[in-house]
Formats: structure tokens, sequence, C-alpha cells
């Protein structure tokens, strides 16, 4: 049913009878996903819209803070704070006034796995935006003058972090769980990892990971699928063709339970649990999904919420998530309670885990877990920046744009039986493992 | 930074969290704003109405996905609570979601997720708002929900105990966690000399904890209630079936009785003020000054158009005047910029702020601050910065209208500080009306040090620390 289509020019895909449309649902948005292919091979996902004359870009490359070079780590942060600030003919504030003056903002974003950049433009600018893309990607300066200026302000950041009891939770918790590999090093880097990166360092990052195989694009809003074929060389056109760095090992996370506490002088100690989860392409990975939303993911009605908020006032936040990603998968959650009370925090998340593997969801949960995720669906397609990274999003996971029409059937098939299956098999109470930063009363 | 609104909950996962950011800087960068497009005859075309019991309300269409955002804004917020009585207003929201004549306790969380709805509310000094999102045709349960609330409200003294453990810690972990917050709260209270702007929306501790179930009450009673709301229904929808179900569901309710609100002044402000915070958890300074401004409704609005014009071309991004010199010509700063809002019932803040990179002393970096200030002062913005800016707030208003949210924060904002919704729909063409001259008699309004208030954070470090560094000399 996936039909790629092959556009040579702005004439042929005017002419051409066979795009592939992908409509979701009635009862969710009428979302028509087409496949745009430009005159030099490059793929992306369009879904026209033209209730405002706006254009939204996301695009993305299987690139970040885990391709990071030991000691360098912050290289592809740096890199993403780079990119706007100077790029061919242009020097930082010639090309940020470019954009100011255009109205196009160009952002980018690292994960450990993904290096992300939207655009978003007023349609009377759209080419000259897909053009600063091209110069953007394709000829970034980075000037001794801006690498320093970037290099300080991460390090600025860094320095703050350093101190924030959010940032250590998380710090320590990567760290444990990944001790010998990539994923366990800080995406934003030290003091002393940013202190490493040299310009070729910034040059070689570009170099071997923006490349035409390994990039994700997806387009929501006034654009044509011609136009867009055209624009889409002007964006990528100029890449290379094979990504050089590979993709880090697969890892098993080492979380084997207990608690570990960072002494911290503050009022509030802040706690990070997590376990091994399940890959996202799982055929369980709904059940999961079902099984998080009633256990710590959803709104005000999940059970973590309802036994340490609702009943007991310990905390004003709690919750739980899965976290899939490319080569490790994870389930993790948090809480923030009063020092002297956080030990019972820990305890009833650690109850409440035991007790979910145990007995599963009630059949009432299981329900109105399904009417919450099956319903909100719609509510994700209200504007663009948000389906443009959707597009994006499920070409990193291999997935087609049919999914979207599927994924509620997809929620509906999941059964009480596979949700209780799947809690005793997924949740580990015993390898759950607390990273607490503060100064726990008790523990 | 100054925790201009507060949730009643924010812990979403990341790629949530992440959408919620999107939408929240959407709505409030641009102030709101507005397009040239000629088919429209303003900037999100919104339909108004008013019922029999003073409700009103506010349709904006936007048929991009079968979907409706219904919000409710009371106008009452932390500047309405009573002496002593500081969080009632943030507090009475969270109590919001316990139990009402018909409904039991967290029951209303369960109807709105059962039709797979978002929702959340929110605090601010000028207001309390709640929402639901929702597929279209949900739109007539959730009101039917949302009036019985504004009516019929049950609390039990247990409930109240319990939720008041909530929002202590949540104010752990937004001020008391958090050394800027405690910086700014306490720098918000020294500007406003008379005005409740400068109370925390959270409440002070020692009288969050002295909440009861009667002040929650009390301050239901009086403020909540059809005359003294704003209904805004943004999305798929259409305008006069809206009004229908209001009418159906709203319409029943009767008014409150909100006392006569005297309008606080600010006594003429003759001091310059200096707070400082040092804290050991604090590793980067960073320099802050606001400004005492008006606001839409404050004496000194003839400047409030122009000084959006100003808080954009000083300091709203990279190509700013602020960041331009302290950060790229001069190399002292990582970070610097501006902000500026003027949807209040009454006055305003000016907010100008920088962080030192690392081995720059805070007292160089807050020199050079004043040194651009006093360049403005002296010798005036030049016509080529103004008019950049004023494109930008324009274009920002078109990119407002890509998302529901946008449109219905603008609009009830407005409505709620005594504006009309011809005001949101013209703003584009008042900021394009702005002049040179204009910018720069509202600098010189509004950047006076007798007016302002300068927040220093300073790392706090310890006897240990300074003894070892004295040593090491």
């Amino acid at each position: 049913m996936t039909v790629l289509q092959r556009i040579a020019g702005p004439a042929a895909a005017l002419a051409a009878g066979a795009l592939a449309l992908f409509a979701v649902s009635a009862a969710s948005a009428a979302v028509e996903v087409r496949k745009v292919v430009s005159p030099s091979g490059i793929v992306a996902w369009l879904v026209e819209d033209r209730s405002n004359p706006i254009v939204s870009v996301s695009f993305g490359f299987r690139a970040g803070g885990s391709y990071d070079p030991p000691g360098k780590e912050g290289l592809a942060e740096l890199a993403s704070v780079l990119l706007d600030e100077g790029a061919g003919p242009m020097d930082a504030l010639a090309f940020q006034k470019k954009l100011e003056k255009l109205s196009i903002r160009l952002n980018f974003e690292v994960g450990r796995d993904q290096f992300r950049g939207t655009l978003r433009t007023l349609s009377r600018n759209r080419d000259a935006a897909f053009e600063t893309i091209g110069l953007a990607l394709s000829r970034p300066r980075f000037d001794v003058d801006a690498v320093e200026r970037m290099r300080a302000g991460l390090l600025s950041t860094y320095l703050r972090n350093s101190r924030r009891p959010r940032y250590l939770a998380r710090r320590t918790f990567w760290s444990s769980a990944y001790p010998d590999h990539p994923y366990g090093r800080p995406v934003s880097g030290t003091d002393k990892s940013l202190g490493a990166i040299s310009r070729a360092d910034l040059q070689r990052f570009v170099a071997d990971n923006f490349t035409r195989d390994n990039l994700f694009v997806g387009v929501v809003g006034d654009v044509t699928p011609a136009r867009l074929a055209v624009l889409l060389d002007k964006a990528f056109g100029g890449l290379p063709a094979q990504q050089k760095a590979r993709p880090v090992p697969a890892a098993a996370p080492k979380l084997p339970g207990g608690i570990s506490v960072r002494q911290f002088d503050t009022p509030q100690s802040v706690v990070m649990f997590g376990q091994p989860g399940l890959p996202r392409r799982h055929p369980d990975y709904y059940a999961a999904y079902i099984l998080n939303h009633i256990l710590g993911g959803g709104g005000f009605t999940s059970r973590l919420y309802l036994e340490i908020r609702e009943k007991r006032g310990l905390a004003y936040s709690v919750y739980s998530y899965l976290w899939p990603m490319r080569r490790t998968a994870l389930m993790l959650g948090g809480v923030a309670t009063q020092n002297a009370r956080v030990a019972e925090s820990v305890a009833i998340v650690r109850a409440e885990w035991a007790r979910m593997a145990e007995t599963g969801p009630s059949a009432e949960e299981l329900a109105a877990a399904k009417k919450f995720l099956t319903g909100s669906y719609p509510l994700r397609f209200s504007s663009s920046p948000q389906i443009a990274d959707m597009l994006v999003g499920l070409q990193f996971e291999g997935l087609e744009p049919d999914y979207f029409a599927e994924r509620n059937g997809l929620i509906e098939r999941v059964t009480l039986a596979d949700v209780r299956r799947v809690a005793k098999s997924l949740l580990k109470p015993d390898r759950l493992t607390f990273f607490i930063v503060g100064r726990p009363a008790g523990l | 930074m100054f925790g201009g609104k507060i949730a009643r909950r924010m812990p979403w996962p990341a790629p949530v969290l992440a959408a919620l950011l999107l939408i929240c800087v959407a709505a409030a960068s641009g102030g709101l704003a507005a397009a040239q497009e000629p088919q429209r005859r303003g900037l999100f075309d919104a339909e108004t109405f008013t019922l029999k019991n003073g409700l009103r309300g506010v349709v904006i269409v936007n048929r991009r996905a079968p979907v409706a955002l219904h919000m409710l804004w009371y106008r009452a917020g932390a500047i309405d609570e009573p002496a002593g009585n500081s969080g009632i207003a943030h507090f009475l929201e969270h109590l919001l979601f316990k139990g009402t004549k018909t409904l039991k306790s967290g029951e209303f969380s369960r109807i709105v997720a059962a039709n797979g709805g978002r929702e959340n509310a929110f605090t601010s000094w000028d207001y309390t708002g709640y929402y639901q999102f929702v597929a279209k045709d949900r739109l007539a349960r959730m009101m039917e929900i949302e009036a019985d609330r504004m009516a019929n409200l049950v609390l039990s003294e247990e409930e109240v105990r319990q939720e008041r453990q909530v929002i202590l810690e949540e104010r752990r972990s937004r001020i008391d966690g958090r050394p800027s917050s405690i910086l700014w709260e306490q720098a918000r209270r020294a500007l406003y000399l008379n005005h409740r702007y400068g109370r925390p929306i959270i409440g002070w501790m020692h009288e969050m904890e002295q909440l009861s179930r009667r002040d929650a009450l009390d301050f239901y009673k009086k403020y909540y209630g059809p005359n003294n709301a704003v209904l805004v229904v943004a999305g798929d929808v259409d305008p006069a079936e809206v009004r229908r179900l209001a009418e159906k569901y709203y319409g029943p309710v009767a008014r409150a009785k909100p006392p006569p609100r005297r309008k606080l002044l600010e006594p003429p402000q003759r001091a310059e003020r200096r707070v400082i915070y040092r804290d050991a958890r604090v590793r980067r300074p960073s320099f802050g000054r606001m400004y005492f401004a008006p606001g839409y409704n404050s004496s000194g609005a003839e400047h409030a158009y122009a000084l959006q014009v100003l808080a954009r071309l000083l300091g709203a991004s990279s190509t700013s005047l602020l960041y331009r010199s302290l950060v790229v010509r001069r190399k002292l700063a990582t970070a610097a910029g501006a902000d500026y809002g003027a949807n209040r019932r009454g006055p305003s803040d000016f907010y100008v702020y920088a962080s030192p990179r690392p081995g720059v002393g805070i007292d160089a970096l807050e020199k050079a601050v004043d040194a651009e200030l006093d360049k403005i002062l002296k010798h005036g913005v030049s016509a080529e910065d103004v008019e950049a800016a004023k494109q930008q707030l324009q274009d920002m208003a078109i990119f407002a209208r890509d998302s529901l949210r946008s449109g219905a924060h603008a609009v009830a904002t407005a409505l709620i500080a005594g504006r009309t919704v011809q005001d949101v729909e013209q703003w584009p063409a008042r900021i394009g009306a702005v002049t040179v001259d204009q910018v720069n008699a509202a600098a010189r309004y509004v950047l006076q040090r007798r007016k302002s208030v300068t927040a220093l954070l300073l790392p706090d470090r310890s006897d240990e620390t300074r003894k070892a560094e004295v040593q090491k000399q």
C-alpha cells in the first residue's frame, strides 16, 4: 500500500496520479501524508495544510550524544548550538539577522540517539528558509569567535546544572546504568570535555553524520508536493551520501535494585527510579504502554498519582514512562518529596510496582486507559510543528504513514490477559533502582 | 523566571513536556498578535457573546483538527487574596479537582480521561483558569462538568489537609529548591511598594501552612460565578452551537457577588533597590533588573505598545542589542536579554538580565548593561531596529494562529484585564503604528533606576572554602 512516488520535478509531480496517501481515521484528524521524493532522491513525508500561510519542517539524523568520542562529551550539543552561528558567506550576526528579518525560526536539539532540527517559516519566505537549512547543515562555519562564545555558554550551563538536584540525579542514573557505554556519558558534556572539543571535531561530526542515507524529514503546511520536491534539494541536496559514524553497540542497563543517595543540601529530595524497559518495536510494546499509563503515566488518574499525591500529599509530581532507545530500553520515573518523608514515597513506589507486577490492572482500569489513549490521539494533530515532529518520529522507528490510521487499533486489540502477562514479565520490583539527591531521612 | 503562572501539574514525560512548552512559548512570546491577510478581519476573528448571568463567551474557530479547547477563566488570582491568605487562589485551583454535590472526589478527572481529554489548570496574579482539550464531540460534557464545579464544590477537611501537603511540596519544588526562584520572589516583593503583584502566586510558606477549608470556600464563593468568568472555546466548532451549549450548561448558574475591588495604585517609586541573594547551591552568578512599568491598564498605558517593541529590539534574541553587545562584541556574558508583557489588570514590569561568562565579575557585567541602556537613553534607538522588531512581532502573530492555545490565551487574558476582543484583533496594527519617538519616550519613562530593583544571585561560599582560598594566596 505504500507507494514511493518519485518526482522528477514540478511538472511531473503535478501530473502524478499515484501519490501515496494515508488518511488518519475520520475519528481523529483528517491528516493525509504524502511521500515526496526530490529530484536527487531525498524523501520527505508531507502533510499539506493551507489553513495558515505557514510551513513547519522537522528533520533528524541518527547522531547524537552517544556518538561523541570519549573525552569530548558535548560535541553534538556544541555543534547543535553552532549551526546557526554562521554558515556559507554569512557570519553569526549576518546569518541570524537574516533569520530574524524573514521570521524564520530554526532550532536544533540533541538527544543520545538523535540530532533533530525544526524550522518554521511564513509561506512568503519559504524558499529562503529551506536555503538556510542547506547552509546550516552543509556549510557551517564554526568561526573561532562563535565556537568560544557557545562553548562558554554550555560551560556556564554545566556549572549551573552541577548544583541542581534534578541534573545530579539524572547524571548519577545514567553513569550507573551504563558505566562502560556511551549512553552513560553526559550528552551536554562537562567543564573538562567541553574544553577539549576542537573546531576539527565539530567539522568531522557534521561531515560524518549529516548525510542523506541518515536523514528523516517531515513537512506540514502551505506547500505543494511539487514545490517541496525542489525545496528538499535546496535544504538537503548538498549533504554527502553516506554516514561514516557508526552506531553504538546494544546495551542492557545495569540496574541491580537498591537505593543510591547523593547527599545535597536542599529541602526536598529529588528521586529518579528506573528498570529495564521494552524496545519500541517489541510485540508487547502497546501492552507495556497501557500498563505504564495505568501505573504512572496518565494525567490525574494513575496509581502512583493517586497513592502518592492524592491520598497522602507526598509530592506535587510523580510519574513513570517508557523510554525505548535505539540500542537499549528503559522504564523510568520520578518523584520529589521533602527530606523528612521521602522514604515513604520510595516505599510506595516499590509497593505499587510489586502490586502491579503481581495482579496487573483491573478490567476497569484497562478500559479507562484505552478510552483515554484512543480518545486523546486526535489532540496530537492540532498544531503544525507537532505533526511534523510525529512524521519524523515514525520514520526513526521504521513505521509507515498508515500507522496514524492503525494506531488506535493497536491499543484496542490489547487484552487484559496481555497486560497482566506483560506486567509480570516486565515489572521487576527488585531491580527497580532509586537514585536520590538531597538529605533523605532514614535512607 | 518569575513563575508568571503556575500550573496544577507539570510532570509530563519529556516529549509531552516539550510539546507543552512549545505551546506556552507561542502564547507568551508575541503578546499575541497579528497578520495582514485580506480575507481576515482581525487576528483570530474571535466571536463573542454574553449570557444573561454575565458570563462572557469567546469562540475562535480553527478547523485544522476535529478538536476543541474548552477553557474557563476566572477574574480571580493572587492579587485578590485577603491579607494573611497568600496562596489561596492557587490552593483553590487544586481543590477544584475534588468533588461536587453530584461528583465524587477525583471523578472530574476520570470523566475527562474517559473522554480522551487532556486537562489542567493554572493560576496567576490576575486570574485562575481551567481547561480541557478534547475531541469536538465531547465539548458538551466538558461544559456540563465545568459548570457544575463553578457552583457545587464540596470539600472535606481531610481532602483539604492532604492537598495542602501537595502545595507545600509544590512550593519546595518551584521555589525553595531553586535559588533563582528564591531571589525573584524576594525581588518582586521589593519592586511593588503597594501593589499585590509583589506577593508570590504560590504563597508564603508560613501562610500556606495555615490555609483552611473555610478560606478556600470563602474565596470560591466570592469569585467563582459566571459574571466573574470568561469562557473560551477554540477549535473545530460552530459559534452558534457553542453559545447554545453555554446557555444550557452555564446559563442556569447563579451570579456570584464579588466584592468591589479597589484599584491599587503604586505611590511614586523614589528609591533604587538592590536585592542580593547568596546560596551555597549557586555556582554561576546572575544579574537581573526589574523596572516598574505600565501595563495596558495602569498609569503610563500610552507606552504599552512601544515597550513591547523596545523589549523585542533590546533583548528578545541573539540579534538584539544586549546580546550583540554583551555576548558577541564584548564577550562579557553568556546570555543577555529583556522581557515585558502589557496584558495585566494593573501595572507591570520590564525585565533585563545577563549571565556573566566564567571569569567575568558581576559588577563589570552590571556596568556594561547600564552602559547599553544609557546609550539608548542618550542617543535613542535606530529606525532600522524599530522596524525589524515591529515586523518580527507582527509575524509572530501569524504563527500564533497555528495553535489553539495562543488565540484562546490572548483573548482571555485581554478580557480579564478589562480590554476588548477588538484590542486583540487590532494588536498587529497598533504595533505597526509605533514610532521611533514613542520607543524612545517609553525607554525614558521606564528605564529609571529609582523605579527599579536590581537582583543579584551569588554563590555563598562556606567559611572552609574562603579559608582555603586565602591560604592558597
